[in-house]
């Protein structure tokens, strides 16, 4: 029999590189949404805190680090993004498979906060915006999900329908931020 | 001309070469269009709005009303550049405007000699009659008669952006107030911006013979400059113009990225910014103003301070032979630096007779004024008016006037506060906090002499600082000028002619007395009616002078007269800026399905539903039009089996042991109750009663269910579920989620369905095992995957969902076997009929207007709980047997066709409003019936079946008989979906 063939939301589309600027696509393991029923934030922290050693993050922030990452991303929930979940989290939140409904890429480089500044209305500065700080904002007219993973690093993830749309914004901007350096 | 010596501004070294109507002249770098225009003798640049009057440069900044020019050409051409900002660049191309058929011989300068017909409000008086006359004749012939430059048409090909910043401090001006400022909030350590509408940091200081620090003014400014560049927390804006400030520390911005550089380094030519600042210092500057007299707008005329700009920064003046007419101190200084200079300086004029000579050696009038100038096309001589009132003609070539500086307080008074008058220096100041969070600082304020402003400046960017949170002190002040400003003030200089005062819109002295004449007293009036000030350059050079003149008229003192209203943008900003990024494909994102290559390989047409591209046909070889293929595509469906991507339907998961009283609270009808493995069809009301979307929710397991939307609503309901759950039922315990995105999802229709799914299943199906509206997981070809077995088509159906990942690999599998099984994939145009044929809704029925009553769906309602919009829909409007109820058409008569959009009449009725008992919601032509059929809302429809109304479409004039049939019109006992 055939096999089903796994795509990903950015195949053919990426990686880019304009000026000092690079966009490419993150593989992101499991994203599972994490979100703790009734009176139970403390107990999922806790199980998060035993199973992968990360807590379950305050708004705006994520916890834990490249492979095993908890984003927040609203009210009562966060993305556990890498490791598969452990059933001992079930006990506590309730849990849903998100690792198909999202482009996730990097965008990495010396002008990438020059670049997010062409879409993204809020403040991603560095000392304000910093490493492992999240936000649920915009990305042009998309919305997005914007972390800061190095000095010089964002993962942003959009719907996976929008991949086409956030490919071209970001390498539009980019084309943009390299095109003022080569001005006199 | 060129004047031999220091010019700061320009590099002599650098030549270069740039065209203007067509002639070729060679200016340096560093140069303005303006000045490079002056230093090659070209006194003239344009002609005025309505009376093409010759005009020339006027000021040596962006207020400029005069001097406009078209830059550039073909489809880039772009109208209304001011040539005072426009740098020039090797083979700029430029060319006036409002001249035809050439700049110096002009048809329209005719107007000028029909002057006295064309003053304040001539159009109101004038062109009123006939009515029609209006559109047809007046209005293309003032149009083409009055306006400056023209758009070239074609689409812009340049590129545009627009960009978010923030800062702590933000400064905007870099005269010595502004790089003070910058300077002393940026040691605290705040992050600063600056931004300077020139291309460099100084200001007024470009243009001054002065020293600070016993350095060259300008040198100071470019040492600051080089300090402030070298400091990572500041970042320095040239080049962009603040043109606004909004609510919350938010200011617009534009910067002129490429405005200087060739077309082929111009890949992007402007940015719009929007830049958010915890505190803000206003450090605009000042602008000068003229004093009106008879023929002041010739060409030559200038403003003083412009005028000693041009010689001091550029090494230009007019001519060899100069004169300078002022009510100041200010306007001395003109003269002493054009006489240093080398330059002829003929005549130093001061309307006060007690002023003394500041300028040194040169002619001095205390006490006269300039009552008329002279030279058509450039200025060649000015008459002197003695204090006694006998004349004297003084040949000249250039003429620097002043009748004092106004303070920018534009940006201040943005937020609808107004400036104060301050009588000292006749003028309107800004002050602190008119803006929240904004500090005014040097001229803003009005404070004029450099030393000053340098204090003002580091006071203001030390309070920005520390109200911001950061600690520092004041630096050591530098020394400098702080010469005091006298002035004494005057506006017009009495006389027969006309005195420009508005040389943009054309509005002189006799238009603001005729406009108080006529009682139009009111400042804002006044505006309106002479057009003062309403021009590109908002009247910065005219407002101050115009309402002085006004006041006087009116006998009121001028606070008591007040402003105009203060408007962004600040300087014009076009619309290619501000709309960036939202051309073509960025005006909205595209969402595509997994299915969407494959569809479009398959030659599908695509429409958008929402953001969504869906397939509308797969065409097939044959086949000439969208029907054929959509006839086929029903039939297969009903007669062997169909395809067709159904993820953009939304879909939310829903966890916890409250989910079933959610949705019961949710639904109108009862969800509890339903058990795990299966499905039910749920409708959603408004709070107002009426019908918000439908669907179906799947009980997963005891704790786990799926909700599914219309593509149309999904947002809408994951945000109402939202309000619903946080305002009204937030005690109960349930978490849900978009999973949307999460899962590529198939309907399998038609009587092979199942054959189809029992050749792709790890395990295979039977009816017993999966009966209509079952639900469940299943591998397909090892991957897990859903299943439920629902049916929008009326067939025997299922909807597959798989993660997204393999929705490509699957819908490629699924067309394959239905291909093989005489079935393939179909697209919306069959969707539609399918459904029209079983009168099943979408939101062209619940289209916001219509009830569970009005759709058949009444008893939907549960009377046994509570739910959203349940006490509403009960209201006796709502159930009335008289609203339009859903019914089936089908045509009777001669004419067959049915019409989306047409209403409905009883036959015999007149097709008039008042008669009108209906309309049509859905057509589609059913082959399964092989005819058109229709859905559509009737009165008492639901009693009226097997009657006989009239459709007809006003619009494209189509009558139709037809009879109300029940909405389901294809296999009413629903056998087929059993099967």
């Amino acid at each position: 029999m055939a096999e089903l063939i796994a795509q990903s939301p950015c195949r053919d589309l990426l990686p880019v590189t304009h000026g000092t600027v690079t966009l490419s696509e993150v593989d992101p393991g499991n994203i599972t949404s994490l979100s703790p029923f009734k009176g139970k934030a403390a107990t999922l922290s806790d199980a998060l805190n035993s199973a992968y050693g990360l807590r379950f993050p305050a708004p705006g922030r994520s916890t834990g680090k490249e492979g095993a990452r908890c984003l927040w991303t609203g009210r009562h929930q966060a993305f556990l993004q890498g490791p598969e979940p452990v059933d001992s989290l079930k006990a506590s939140a309730a849990l849903t498979d998100q690792s198909d409904a999202w482009t996730v890429v990097s965008l990495e480089g010396a002008d990438a906060e020059d670049v997010l500044a062409r879409l993204v209305p809020i403040d991603l500065r560095a000392g304000v915006f910093k490493r492992g700080h999240t936000a649920r904002t915009l990305c042009q007219h998309m919305t997005a999900s914007i972390t800061r993973t190095g000095a010089n690093r964002f993962q942003i993830m959009v719907f996976r329908s929008m991949a086409a749309t956030l490919c071209h914004e970001l390498g539009e901007a980019m084309h943009m931020v390299a095109a003022r350096a080569g001005r006199p | 001309m060129r004047i031999d010596g220091k010019a700061h501004g320009i590099d002599r070294s650098k030549p270069v070469s740039f065209r203007f109507d067509g002639v070729t002249h060679s200016g340096f770098q560093g140069d303005t269009l303006a000045s490079a225009l002056m230093g090659a003798g070209v006194r003239m640049l344009g002609r005025s709005f309505k009376y093409h009057r010759p005009r020339g440069v006027l000021t040596s900044g962006s207020e400029e009303p005069n001097a406009l020019v078209t830059v550039r050409s073909g489809a880039q051409a772009e109208p209304n550049m001011r040539a005072t900002i426009q740098e020039i660049y090797e083979g700029l191309e430029a060319k006036s405007q409002n001249r035809w058929p050439s700049l110096g011989f002009d048809l329209m300068a005719v107007n000028d000699l029909a002057a006295p017909f064309f003053g304040a409000g001539f159009y109101y008086k004038t062109f009123m009659w006939p009515k029609a006359f209006w559109e047809k004749l007046y209005e293309p012939l003032i149009r083409h008669a009055a306006g400056l430059g023209a758009l070239p048409g074609g689409d812009n090909p340049d590129a545009y952006e627009k960009a978010y910043a923030f800062c702590d401090v933000l400064v905007v001006g870099s005269g010595p107030a502004g790089l003070m400022a910058a300077l002393t909030a940026a040691k605290t350590g705040a992050d600063v911006i600056l931004c300077e509408e020139d291309s460099m940091l100084g200001g007024r200081l470009l243009s001054e013979r002065e020293t600070i620090d016993g350095m060259d003014a300008a040198l100071w400014a470019a040492e600051i400059a080089g300090t402030l560049r070298a400091m990572d927390n500041v970042r320095i804006m040239t080049r962009t113009a603040v043109t606004g400030a909004y609510d919350q520390g938010v200011y617009g911005a534009l910067e002129r990225v490429s405005h200087h550089c060739a077309a082929s380094q111009a890949t992007l030519l402007e940015c719009f910014w929007r830049i958010t600042a915890q505190r803000t210092v206003l450090a605009s500057g000042a602008l000068e103003r003229h004093i009106a007299f008879r023929d002041n707008d010739r060409p030559g005329v200038m403003m003083a301070g412009a005028l000693r700009a041009y010689a001091n920064r550029w090494g230009v003046a007019p001519g060899r032979s100069v004169a300078v007419f002022g009510n100041n101190d200010d306007a001395h200084r003109t003269a002493r630096d054009l006489a240093k200079a080398g330059l002829n300086v003929a005549a130093l004029i001061d309307s006060r007779p007690d002023a003394e000579n500041l300028a040194g050696d040169v002619p001095f009038y205390p006490g006269y004024h300039v009552a008329r100038a002279h030279g058509r096309t450039g200025l060649d001589a000015i008459t002197l008016r003695a204090p006694h009132g006998g004349e004297d003609r003084i040949a000249v070539e250039a003429l620097g006037v002043s009748g004092g500086w106004n303070p920018s307080v534009h940006l201040a008074c943005h937020m609808n506060k107004r400036p104060i008058w301050n009588d000292t220096i006749a003028a309107f100041v800004a002050q602190d906090d008119m803006v929240p969070g904004m500090i005014c600082a040097g001229a803003a304020r009005g404070v004029f002499s450099t030393a000053d402003c340098l204090k003002s400046g580091a006071e203001a960017g030390l309070e920005a600082a520390r109200s911001a949170g950061y600690r520092g002190a004041l630096p050591p002040l530098p020394q400098a000028d702080d010469a005091v400003y006298n002035l004494r003030r005057l506006w017009a200089v009495d006389g027969p002619g006309r005195a420009w005062l508005d040389f943009q819109n054309d509005v002189t002295v006799k238009d603001i007395k005729q406009a108080a004449a006529e009682n139009y007293r009111s400042v804002e009036h006044m505006k309106r009616y002479t057009t003062q000030g309403m021009a590109t350059d908002q009247g910065k050079s005219s407002n101050v002078a115009a309402l002085a003149i006004l006041a006087d008229v009116t006998g009121r003192d001028i606070p008591e007269t007040g402003t105009t209203t203060f408007r962004p943008p600040y300087v014009p900003v076009s619309i290619a800026a501000m709309g960036a990024g939202a051309q073509a494909e960025g005006f909205a994102p595209q969402r595509f399905t997994t299915s969407h290559l494959a569809s479009t390989q398959m030659g599908a047409p695509m429409i958008e539903a929402g953001l969504w591209y869906r397939p509308s046909y797969f065409p097939r070889d044959g086949e000439k039009t969208w029907r054929q293929s959509c006839d086929r595509e029903v039939n297969m469906v009903r007669n062997a089996v169909g395809i067709c991507d159904v993820s953009t339907l939304g879909k939310i998961d829903l966890q916890g042991p409250d989910v079933g009283a959610f949705l019961d609270f949710v639904y109108c009808n009862t969800f509890s109750t339903l058990k795990p493995g299966r499905v039910r069809y749920g409708l959603m009301l408004r709070e107002d009663g009426y019908v918000m979307d439908d669907g179906t929710t799947a009980r997963l397991s005891d704790g786990q269910w799926i909700m599914t939307t219309t593509t149309a609503a999904a947002g809408e309901v994951m945000k109402h579920l939202e309000w619903v759950y946080q305002a009204h039922c937030p005690q109960l315990d349930l978490r849900f989620i978009s999973v949307t995105e999460q899962w590529a999802q198939f309907a399998i229709a038609g009587p092979e369905a199942r054959a189809l799914l029992n050749g792709l299943l790890d395990d295979k199906l039977d009816d017993e095992g999966f009966p209509f509206m079952a639900c469940g997981d299943v591998s397909v070809m090892g991957i897990p995957a859903r299943l439920f077995r629902i049916s929008f088509s009326g067939e025997h159906a299922y909807e597959l969902a798989i993660p997204s990942r393999y929705g490509d690999a699957l819908f490629r599998i699924l067309v394959a076997r239905a291909e093989a099984l005489g079935g393939g994939a179909y697209g919306m145009e069959a969707l539609n009929v399918l459904r029209i044929e079983k009168g099943h809704i979408t939101h062209s029925e619940i289209h916001g207007r219509t009830t569970a009553f009005d759709i058949g769906f009444g008893r939907m309602v549960s009377k046994k709980k509570d739910c959203i919009g349940q006490t509403m829909a009960a209201r006796p409007g709502l159930v009335d047997e008289d609203r339009e109820q859903l019914v089936g058409l089908r045509p009777v008569g001669a004419v067959k066709q049915l019409v989306a959009g047409g209403h409905l009449f009883a036959p015999e009725d007149a097709p008039i409003r008042e008669n009108d008992q209906g309309y049509i919601t859905s057509v589609g032509f059913s082959p399964s019936l092989g005819e058109m059929r229709a859905l559509g809302f009737l009165k008492h429809g639901r009693s009226r079946h097997g009657q006989k109304v009239k459709m007809v479409d006003h619009m494209r004039g189509i009558e139709t008989l037809c009879e109300v049939t029940d909405p389901v019109a294809f296999d009413r006992e629903g056998g087929r979906l059993r099967g």
